[in-house]
């Protein structure tokens, strides 16, 4: 059964009218046309395809876009200020923190929505969070190192 | 996923409304983590989905008379980092912690959690062993069962038609007593336990055991509490050999199902040794008074 949704992407409103089956990552990539958010295992576990909503880090292949309705969703392509790339970005660039990339958009929405809650994490924290996000190529040394040197920039920006 | 109406009711009498018009067509959705899963694997289909997250006043968590009362659409991310749950129940905060992973915990619901019904969930085995209860809602009225009695087979709770379950109560652990929760995971750190043991663990003076609850989880159809193991430990001295032989009980009351963190067998003799480490774990952790 089809239902009038709204969803506020990075900041644009669109208004779609979506089966209720729809899985929020579909609905990104296929309806809205933003593919940066990838889907890996389809059951919640590897963080491929993890958005912010409201602010909260969540599996989009798992939640159902009628679910978001009404709700503010921050993907992969909603980081970037124009051609200048987010510090969490910039520092995956820097550290080498993918090979592949299709984990990468999951890992790094992973990482903003651990620095918007807690800015300077140890690396406890950082690997205790990212847990749910697999790589395949780094053997997440690079990635952890990616978000720890991201702390730096990120807090400067804030300033 | 086969398609299906979806329903965002606004209060729990709209909820009551929708269910007694649907009866078992009708699933009542929270967090989302297992329902949709289940229906992208055409495990259950359906028509109606009643999602529940526009419902106010269920994701409170207070202080209640005897512990703390968590309301059912609080996320279990929000229990593990609650300092009153940490403060007055932490071996709840502690097996809410043990679920999958940060993401999962930030979505997933404690009342979702619980009528799943899976019974390698990492908190039931805690909440039982402190006695906890659960509040199921109708139109009818409020129904309090202990959560030990909800769970009647696999995935199969005592939820019935019309009810929502809209509250989780947990007594605090009894002055003076240790707790524990032990979870076997040889595989990853986000797997469901292969074996998993939670006890509570009163001490007299003289190291005598007072009392005991021993609740294990991923070895049968539900949560099991090992009630001979807990009577032959309780009025003796807290020994390695009585607890020992205690514990030696707990393989004739498990039946592990076998899958790819091992066969029934291997199950069965971890549930022994996972039993006898969460009896010990729980005795270093009294604190005395």
């Amino acid at each position: 059964m089809n239902e009038i949704i709204h969803l506020k992407v990075n900041g644009t409103e669109h208004e779609l009218e979506v089966p209720a089956r729809r899985l929020l990552v579909d609905c990104l990539r296929y309806d809205i046309g933003l593919t940066g958010t990838k889907e890996g295992c389809s059951v919640g576990v590897c963080g491929a395809c993890t958005v912010l909503i409201d602010g909260e880090m969540a599996a989009s292949c798992i939640t159902l876009a009628v679910a978001a309705d009404g709700l503010d969703i921050t993907t992969i392509e909603g980081l970037a200020n124009g051609k200048e790339l987010h510090p969490i970005q910039q520092s995956f660039i820097d550290h080498g923190g993918f090979q592949c990339g299709i984990c990468t958009p999951g890992q790094i929405m992973a990482a903003k929505a651990l620095l918007d809650v807690n800015p300077d994490p140890t690396e406890d924290e950082v690997k205790e969070w990212m847990m749910g996000n697999l790589c395949r190529c780094t053997g997440y040394y690079k990635i952890l190192e990616s978000v720890m040197e991201a702390v730096k920039p990120t807090q400067d920006v804030n300033k | 996923m086969i398609d299906f109406q979806y329903h965002t009711p606004n209060t729990l009498e709209e909820v009551f409304d929708l269910l007694n018009t649907y009866g078992e067509d009708a699933r009542v959705m929270a967090g989302g983590t297992a329902l949709v899963i289940q229906m992208k694997q055409r495990l259950l289909q359906p028509e109606h989905v009643i999602n529940l997250r526009k419902i106010a006043g269920l994701s409170g968590i207070n202080k209640s008379e005897d512990g703390i009362q968590i309301g059912s659409l609080c996320t279990q991310r929000a229990v593990e980092t609650d300092p009153l749950v940490s403060e007055i129940v932490p071996l709840v905060a502690n097996a809410y912690g043990r679920i999958a992973t940060p993401r999962i915990r930030h979505m997933a619901t404690v009342g979702g959690g619980l009528v799943h019904g899976d019974p390698s969930q990492d908190p039931p085995p805690s909440l039982i062993a402190l006695g906890a209860r659960v509040i199921l809602t109708s139109d009818s009225g409020e129904r309090e069962l202990m959560l030990e009695d909800f769970y009647l087979d696999y995935y199969e709770t005592d939820v019935r038609e019309g009810e929502v379950l809209t509250a989780l109560i947990v007594p605090a652990a009894p002055i003076g007593s240790g707790t524990a929760y032990l979870k076997f995971l040889p595989r990853t750190a986000d797997d469901y336990a292969t074996v998993s043991a939670a006890a509570v663990v009163c001490r007299a003076s003289d190291n005598m055991c007072e009392d005991l609850k021993l609740v294990l989880g991923s070895v049968g159809v539900t949560p099991i509490r090992a009630v001979e193991a807990e009577q032959r430990l309780i009025g003796k001295s807290l020994t390695d050999e009585n607890i020992r032989a205690a514990v030696a009980t707990v393989k004739a009351v498990v039946d592990p199902l076998e899958d790819y963190r091992g066969s029934a067998d291997y199950k069965r003799d971890m549930a022994e040794v996972f039993a006898r480490r969460a009896i010990e774990r729980a005795v270093e952790n009294i604190v005395d008074i």
